[in-house]
């Protein structure tokens, strides 16, 4: 394959950890009347896996546009290698696209379309030929070179459009919401194998998703925008576990969040005194003080559901939050079942239980009186 | 999907297609027959015979009419595709640009304006300029005319072309020109294709505008044919009417036998 590699330069390496491959630099990029990309920076290092998230119209696909060359940024740099690619045209980057709805060309045969970016560069016909068959076999559509691609369904044209883009090797992939079209088993297995892909050709790959279940199980990196703006670029459990804000607490996964004051302070704990929940004790927060207005976070599969809730403090060493209400609603989902906490103190709380066995014994239903119960380590403290 | 013989079709829809394709071909199949007729007189059948094509053959002005009307054609609607395929790529691919639609509006005036309104303001701006009227003054007539059909065909076809296509073709390494070569004109080739054809019959067709802009010496074949039936309808104008027919037939069925064999060969087996 080397060999005969369009691009002759060496794969990149992450050998250079310090070094990103692409450095986004202040990147502003306005539309009549709103900004779609708003000063953003960003650094993506060499076979990395990166995942831009957030809700359509957060300008994610705009700056994956701005990277393939299709957009040109208001102002701000693209540094390829330490080198400003911000005015080349797309065909002077080596980056290939995936398309959202895969862009294949309808007048050439699967083949002809995995040759195209080949053919452009002058390649020998042979060598393309070559290329080709790899690639066919890359993303196992042997056999199916001649036909068109009409001819073939949602997953296999998916597969056309991954090795067409990935045939001229380029120094970074860009996916745009690749697997939008999908259905949600072949989406599944298709992460997987993008995945397996990915490590094992050390590309760098850069993905657009509005799916945060696609972008947890791929990305060794997530970056979550809203409004032209990174709120927080993590790994997926740092971003799970650890959100920075309490819009990217609410963007990513779910969660309870309660408004408070804080009250006091012991043992490196702090107490919150809820609007709606009553008081919460809490991990201390840095440059915490008395009478700040913070937000607690919990997840629901953080909670534990049960008629009475625990017996005692663990011996004092763990102080546990005990929430006292009735049942509202049981959403049964299969592996977990949602419950739906009406608290005396006002507030609404979800619990999800997994169910482990197959006996209905911890259920409850709706009316009955419950306690919802967290250990402080489990909340997460955040800025309104 | 299954295809019916005419035998399953229900009787309201016999009944409508026989007279439908009545009203569209009698009078062409009439006219057909009675250029086999061996009589002189038009009304009046005298036997089957073909010796008004013999005589046709031997009517110079008429040769030299229907060889000005096919030049005029071929001439008019190549520059009318090339021109047309512009107009309509500027208006679906251009930046927007002030005035856009007024621009797009003013492409298609043409289609709704009086040919004769046409036909006056081009002879108005020929004498204006002082140009001797003949074979180019028609053939620039008939390429304006021709013009705004091939865009509205072709723009409708870039129309429902992905634009990520384009960018496809640019992020695998080509540049805008050449995106368009590999990518934009196979795709819109049929419609261009279409619009030629279009353009051709128009020309071929048209009286009015060419009746304007035409000088002395050079008549097309409908003016020719018109001066001809103003003294009376000759039978080799019926002759020569079916020899139309016959070649514009000729036209549209291997129009559409390329465009099937196209699709065949592409299911089966496609150059790379």
């Amino acid at each position: 394959m080397d060999a005969e590699s369009p691009k002759p330069e060496a794969m990149p390496v992450a050998a250079t950890a310090d070094a990103p491959l692409l450095r986004i630099s202040s990147l502003t990029k306005r539309f009549a009347g709103y900004v779609a990309v708003d000063n953003l920076s960003l650094d993506i290092h060499a076979g990395e896996f990166f995942a831009l998230l957030g809700p359509s119209g957060c300008g994610k696909t705009t700056l994956l546009r701005m990277i393939a060359g299709f957009e040109t940024p208001d102002s701000g740099e693209i540094l390829l290698n330490g080198d400003n690619i911000v005015n080349a045209l797309p065909h002077q980057r080596p980056f290939n696209m995936m398309f959202q709805n895969y862009a294949l060309f309808p007048h050439l045969t699967v083949e002809g379309n995995i040759a195209f970016g080949l053919k452009r560069l002058g390649m020998h016909a042979s060598d393309v030929k070559d290329v080709v068959a790899q690639m066919l076999a890359l993303v196992q559509l042997e056999g199916l070179g001649k036909r068109r691609p009409d001819q073939l369904s949602g997953g296999q044209r998916q597969r056309v459009a991954l090795a067409r883009s990935l045939a001229l090797r380029p120094k970074i992939l860009l996916l745009d919401e690749p697997m939008a079209a999908l259905d949600k088993k072949l989406r599944e297995s298709t992460q997987r194998e993008l995945l397996e892909l990915q490590r094992k050709l050390n590309m760098t790959f850069i993905i657009v998703t509005h799916d945060q279940d696609e972008a947890m199980t791929v990305a060794d990196r997530i970056g979550v925008m809203d409004h032209g703006r990174l709120e927080q670029v993590a790994p997926p459990r740092q971003l799970y576990e650890a959100p920075r804000s309490r819009w990217v607490a609410e963007f990513v996964g779910d969660v309870n969040v309660f408004e408070g004051k804080m009250t006091g302070e012991e043992q490196g704990r702090v107490m919150v005194e809820t609007r709606d929940a009553g008081t919460i004790i809490v991990p201390k927060p840095q440059g915490a003080d008395d009478g700040k207005t913070l937000c607690v976070a919990i997840r629901p599969e953080k909670i534990k559901v049960s008629q009475r809730g625990p017996v005692n403090d663990l011996g004092g060493s763990a102080a546990i939050n005990r929430l006292a209400g009735v049942v509202a609603d049981v959403g049964y989902l299969g592996n977990a079942t949602v419950y739906s906490v009406k608290l005396d103190a006002g507030a609404m709380l979800r619990a999800s239980v997994s169910n482990t066995t197959r006996l209905d014994a911890d259920s409850y239903q709706i009316g009955q009186r419950v306690v919802a119960w967290f250990v402080p380590a489990d909340c997460m403290v955040l800025e309104q | 999907m299954a295809t019916r013989s005419i035998g399953q079709l229900s009787p309201f829809n016999v009944v409508a297609l026989t007279l439908g394709l009545a009203f569209l071909y009698l009078p062409i199949a009439i006219l057909v027959i009675y250029s086999f007729n061996a009589s002189r007189l038009v009304n009046v059948w005298g036997g089957w015979s073909t010796r008004w094509y013999a005589e046709l053959m031997n009517d110079q002005a008429m040769l030299a009419a229907a060889g000005m009307s096919f030049r005029v054609a071929a001439v008019s609607a190549t520059a009318a595709t090339i021109l047309g395929t512009l107009a309509a790529l500027a208006l679906s691919r251009g930046e927007r640009f002030r005035g856009r639609t007024l621009f797009s509006g003013m492409l298609y005036a043409p289609l709704v304006m009086p040919e004769v309104i046409t036909g006056l303001s081009l002879l108005l701006l020929f004498v204006a300029v002082q140009t001797e009227r003949g074979f180019w003054t028609v053939t620039i007539a008939h390429t304006t005319l021709t013009m705004c059909f091939v865009a509205v065909v072709v723009q409708s076809r870039l129309g429902s072309i992905d634009r990520s296509l384009e960018e496809a073709a640019m992020d695998l390494g080509c540049p805008p020109a050449k995106a368009f070569l590999y990518v934009t004109l196979p795709i819109i080739l049929p419609a261009v294709i279409a619009g030629w054809l279009l353009a051709f019959t128009l020309s071929l067709d048209d009286l009015v505008i060419a009746s304007f802009t035409t000088g002395p010496g050079s008549s097309t074949l409908p003016i020719r044919i018109y001066s001809e039936v103003r003294l009376g309808v000759k039978p080799q104008i019926n002759a020569i009417c079916t020899l139309i027919v016959a070649a514009i037939a000729v036209v549209i069925v291997s129009a559409s036998l390329i465009a099937k064999m196209s699709s065949i060969r592409g299911e089966s087996a496609a150059p790379l």
